[in-house]
């Protein structure tokens, strides 16, 4: 009698134990997460090819020629042309980037997210400025044309550096502008609050408190903005940039600036034109180009981890 | 659905409206009840006997809007100096939104603005020329999730007096003001380190020194210990009993257990059909909780609604 319970607890255990060691295989998981394995290793693999193509093909120049690529001006040999001018011309685009539209972007961003009132006009600029940052980069190519090229000439000098420069900065003005928002916005505000309650100005508290919590955001956004302009090769097209060759003048600073330009993107893009003797040329540059811009995405990466501010 | 009708009904309606004889059920027999003060100036809601010079706000008709919303309607009632205050109520009353109008701290959402008035050591907070900067220097406030900036604990304490333009030596404001929020001893030795290392009692403590580093006149605590275990609570509650000696602490809190233990007046607030908040009954602490002069507020603190 008193081993009734203690059977009907036996069964009981088996029963529990024949059902979850039932050990069905649930064949949709398993097909599924096979189908996206799939998708993620047919992404990596066009990736992989074509940085294997440009690798293969480019990384021989630039260790045959080494320096000597990186320097020489364009020219209208394979053996003898380089990106020197390429490199210079694109850094002067990123220092134009980085004067106008970083202070600039910036600015705006702090009046948007911190002084301007939640007014139907405020609205209508954020709509604006995030439309803005997904208008094709041609168009902008065309706005400095239009602007820089035909209208400021005299300033500018036409088909220049500082057209060429001004147009990038307004490129990417949009995305400073946004990423920036961003940054400010994910500062509680509860920390504005805070700042506010022990009787800060809207100054102070921006100065001391969202500013410096949302830098570490901001730089990330505007470094990566910097990344964006550095592989555009549409708008300097238009407003200018040398294809072809040219000799540097780089006599003066206003002679600089109102001089003629090239740009890395721009030289790959002329390159991948010009008879097959260039070939190898083409992919060496793009793997200069790839180089610089995984920098520039590293040093984001690594600003944002160093100095990210978690809430 | 209950909870509305009672709200409606009038103040002095009859008990059993729900066809039944109510039991009550009082929160606390532990109060003595001979303490009790007169309810002599009781005919208005609020309208507590204080004399002119221990008033520190004069609320008149206050409403307080978001937009055309009406979150806390025509409320009148008068904060004594050297007091600590309880606004208690269901949530969604208003007990934050009125406790934010204080220190016009709700200046910064752009859609709110209040009708009536509030008068401070009986000057208009909301009059045309007065600065909200300086207003919330000396009505400072600790807020509902601690929120140290996330620099060191000394520089957390150190802003307002900086921003204010304290002339003397910073090292002894800090430490003064660590002293008086009860955490010198657990920070002293780590006043490099970031505020937000610390646990969440200890940043609240933090905060507390961070609003009297300014030296402020009042203290206004939005349910300072909602985040908090108990252990951490309690010592707060310790805290603001030894603030009030030189502060006046207006408390918001969702505790009502907290409002019996902490505080000298309480003031009870529920919501309105239309969702705005309005004053049932303001009364020394140990009144409300004794003889409540309302039915809502005998309801609310006996938990039969809220």
């Amino acid at each position: 009698m008193a081993s009734t319970p203690r059977a009907q607890a036996r069964t009981g255990a088996e029963s529990v134990r024949r059902a979850i060691e039932g050990g069905r295989t649930d064949w949709w998981s398993v097909t599924f997460q096979g189908f996206l394995v799939l998708l993620l290793l047919l992404t990596l693999g066009v990736l992989a090819w074509l940085l294997t193509v440009v690798f293969v093909n480019g990384v021989p120049v630039l260790a045959e020629r080494g320096f000597d690529f990186l320097t020489s001006p364009l020219a209208s040999r394979a053996e003898a042309a380089g990106v020197g001018q390429a490199i210079v011309g694109s850094l002067y685009l990123m220092f134009f980037v980085v004067i106008l539209s970083f202070p600039l972007g910036i600015g705006a961003a702090v009046y948007l997210e911190e002084y301007a009132h939640d007014s139907w006009s405020t609205r209508l600029i954020n709509t604006g400025v995030r439309n803005l940052a997904g208008v094709p980069s041609i168009v902008y190519g065309l706005l400095g044309l239009a602007i820089f090229v035909v209208a400021l000439a005299d300033f500018t000098g036409g088909r220049s550096l500082t057209s060429g420069g001004l147009t990038m900065a307004i490129l990417v003005l949009p995305i400073v502008i946004i990423t920036s928002a961003e940054a400010l916005r994910a500062v509680p505000e509860a920390i504005r609050e805070a700042a506010f309650g022990v009787g800060a100005t809207r100054w102070e508290v921006v100065r001391s408190h969202v500013l410096p919590y949302a830098a570490p955001g901001i730089f990330t956004g505007t470094i990566l903005s910097m990344a964006r302009a550095f592989g555009e090769t549409a708008p300097l097209i238009l407003v200018g940039a040398v294809i072809g060759g040219f000799n540097v003048e780089y006599d003066s600073v206003v002679g600089t600036l109102q001089g003629r330009y090239t740009a890395l993107p721009t030289v790959v893009y002329d390159w991948a034109r010009k008879p097959a003797s260039f070939g190898p040329n083409v992919y060496a540059a793009i793997v200069v180009l790839i180089v610089v811009l995984l920098l520039v995405n590293a040093l984001a990466i690594y600003l944002r981890n160093r100095f990210e501010q978690r809430w | 659905m209950a909870v509305r009708t009672r709200v409606n009904a009038p103040a002095e309606g009859k008990r059993d409206d729900r066809g039944g004889p109510t039991i009550r059920v009082m929160a606390t027999n532990t109060l003595d009840e001979s303490e009790q003060i007169a309810p002599a100036a009781m005919d208005q809601p609020g309208d507590l006997d204080f004399a002119e010079d221990e008033v520190v706000f004069d609320l008149q008709s206050l409403s307080c809007f978001y937009g055309s919303f009406r979150a806390v309607r025509e409320i009148s009632l008068r904060v004594p100096r050297n007091k600590i205050t309880a606004l208690i109520g269901p949530s969604g009353c208003g007990k934050s939104t009125l406790l934010r109008s204080f220190n016009r701290m709700n200046d910064l959402i752009d859609s709110a603005h209040i009708e009536g008035s509030i008068l401070y050591h009986g000057v208009d907070l909301y009059a045309d020329g007065v600065d909200a900067v300086e207003v919330r220097r000396r009505i400072g406030m600790v807020f509902q999730k601690p929120n140290p900036f996330p620099k060191s604990i000394y520089d957390n304490v150190a802003f307002g007096p900086r921003v204010a333009g304290y002339k003397g030596k910073m090292e002894e404001l800090v430490e003064r003001s660590l002293k008086r929020a009860a955490i010198w001893d657990e920070v002293k030795d780590k006043l490099k380190e970031p505020g937000t290392a610390l646990s969440g009692g200890q940043q609240q403590r933090l905060c507390i020194a961070r609003a009297i580093a300014v030296e402020p006149d009042v203290i206004l605590m939005d349910e300072p210990c909602s985040a908090l275990d108990p252990i951490a609570t309690l010592k707060i509650e310790e805290l603001m009993r030894e603030l009030k000696e030189n502060f006046t602490i207006v408390i918001v809190t969702h505790n009502m257990q907290q409002a019996a233990r902490a505080s000298d007046y309480t003031a009870f607030l529920t919501m309105g059909e239309d969702r705005a908040g309005y004053l049932v009954e303001m009364a020394p602490t140990q009144k409300l909780f004794t003889s409540p002069e309302n039915r809502l507020t005998e309801d609310y603190i006996t938990g039969r609604f809220g």
